[in-house]
């Protein structure tokens, strides 16, 4: 019964143990930072590939007919990246993350020596596809008919995506992209698979040392939902803040 | 821009869907002169709101050439772009932006298009709403605003670019039956005022009222035009025959 949290002086010693020997809470805190420099890169990174992707994605959708009627090199090259981008998703909707993380590590960047950045190249790839779709269907959800007011007064479709759709599709997708962000946040605990020290692994290690089963990862998991429930918390802020401006 | 001067001229105009296997334009051939209100009428679906939209190629014709001020706009080398600022639309749904306030509704592209100052540019709005009734509505959103109340901004949204023709696309339909009355006062005032309309509608007492010329569509085409109290007199053919009487 040596690893029950309730007894308090086995608590003391167990956390004396764990985190204050050998300054272990170091650990801890490399790891923490890892974790979040890796999920901040990668989301830059998957905003980054899905502003591009969702691009493509739907104006292809909507122009399509225009460019196809209008015929030229702009249709070929329209479609074309159309049909690279839906080779992307479909990839890296249907593979799992860490076999996409080995893959990356093992294969693609075999000669870096520090797995760090190409975990946030792995992940930024694999989040960019849901940040992707996430933007599409924003940009869906911003009805018809304000797109044809806008080409009807004269704008090109640029701007009609530039002053009427986007700003409102940016707030419908707020939600959603706040959720992937914290998925991409708790995803990245896979990174120890190549050997890098994130939040988990370093939770991990320390177990390995002491043989504490308890206290190294329950102190994990507590970071990881103290992260999530501030994430959520300034989300919520953000979205009230933007519905404001509206009424 | 002299009255009587063709404005609008279709020639041939069809628009297939799927393969051809549905023919919502089967060849229409139509001038619109300045001045004039056109009153489009027709049972569901004989392609009146295809024709009325590819006067400023919402909808690309499968044939046929759509000409504006002389310019036949159907081209692919032409930037259509700049003879819809001169083409105003209205639409069922109003299709207000809903992340912009009223004023900025009207005043978008007036400055980014015609890049009127926003002083200008808020100016001309303010002049609009006070005609429509509206200038204690410029900083509410679209979502504050009835349907009449909407579909008369969505009015004067067009107006504010200075369109030399206004389409209006069955522009009382979505309205609970009390607002009808005030979009027609505007669309009435609007017509004497001399602009050059094309009106897709089922408001009869509109065409008789201000019409200049009534088409009669039927099956992607124009089977009957004439002069409203002629055509609600004495419609030539059994189709508009047939139709009036459903719904006069
Ligand atoms: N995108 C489309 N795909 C296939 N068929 C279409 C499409 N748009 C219109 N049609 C068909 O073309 C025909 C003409 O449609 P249109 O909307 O112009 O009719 P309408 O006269 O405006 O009817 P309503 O009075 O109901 O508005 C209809 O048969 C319609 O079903
Ligand atoms: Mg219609």
């Amino acid at each position: 019964m040596n690893h029950l949290l309730l007894d308090v002086g086995n608590f003391s010693e167990q956390f004396k143990l764990n985190f204050i020997d050998d300054e272990r809470w170091k650990w801890i805190v490399q790891g923490l930072l890892v974790t979040l420099e890796i999920t901040a890169v990668a989301l830059v990174i998957g905003i980054a590939i899905g502003i591009v992707v969702s691009a493509v994605r739907s104006s292809y959708d909507k122009n399509k007919e225009t460019m196809k009627a209008r015929g030229g090199v702009g249709y070929a090259l329209l479609s074309g990246a159309n049909s690279v981008c839906r080779l992307y998703l479909t990839i890296i909707r249907g593979t799992p993350t860490v076999v996409q993380l080995l893959i990356f590590y093992f294969i693609i960047f075999s000669g870096w020596r520090n797995g760090v950045p190409v975990a946030m190249i792995s992940f930024g790839i694999n989040s960019g596809a849901y940040v992707a779709e996430i933007f599409r269907s924003g940009i869906m959800s911003v009805d018809e008919g304000q797109f044809e007011a806008s080409r009807s007064l004269g704008f090109g479709y640029l701007s009609t995506m530039r002053y009427v759709v986007v700003p409102q599709a940016f707030k419908a997708v707020l939600p959603a992209l706040g959720n992937e962000f914290i998925v991409l946040l708790k995803e990245t605990s896979i990174a120890g698979y190549v050997g890098i020290m994130d939040l988990t692994k370093a939770g991990d290690l320390i177990r390995g040392r002491t043989f504490s089963k308890l206290m190294p990862l329950i102190a994990v998991a507590l970071i990881y939902l103290t992260l999530v429930m501030v994430l959520t918390w300034a989300l919520g802020l953000l979205e009230r803040r933007l519905r404001k401006n509206e009424r | 821009m002299n009255a009587n001067d063709v404005l609008l001229k279709v020639v041939g105009l069809k628009k297939y869907y799927k393969d051809g296997a549905v023919k919502a334009l089967d060849g229409v051939d139509c001038e619109i002169h300045a001045g004039e209100v056109v009153v489009i009428i027709g049972p569901s679906g004989c392609g009146k709101s295809t024709f009325l939209r590819s006067l400023n190629l919402l909808e690309l014709p499968t044939a046929g050439e759509i000409y504006f001020e002389g310019d036949k706009i159907n081209d692919p080398r032409i930037d259509i772009n700049l003879h819809r600022q001169k083409i105003g639309m209205v639409f069922q749904q109003f299709n207000l932006f809903n992340n912009l306030d009223i004023l900025s509704n009207i005043t978008l592209a007036p400055m980014k298009l015609l890049k009127q100052s926003r002083a200008e540019a808020e100016k001309n709005a303010m002049e609009l709403l006070e005609r429509i009734g509206l200038p204690d509505k410029a900083r509410n959103y679209p979502s504050q605003l009835s349907g009449g109340q909407k579909q008369r901004i969505a009015i004067v949204r067009a107006l504010a670019m200075k369109p030399d023709v206004m389409l209006f696309d069955e522009p009382t339909s979505a309205l609970d039956p009390e607002m009808v009355g005030e979009v027609l006062d505007v669309m009435k005032e609007l017509a004497r005022s001399g602009m050059t309309m094309v009106v897709v509608t089922h408001e009869m007492g509109f065409a008789r009222e201000v019409g200049s010329r009534v088409l009669f569509m039927e099956g992607g085409r124009i089977v009957e035009e004439n002069e409203p109290n002629t055509f609600f007199a004495s419609p030539a053919t059994q189709r508009a025959q047939d139709f009036l009487s459903k719904v006069l």
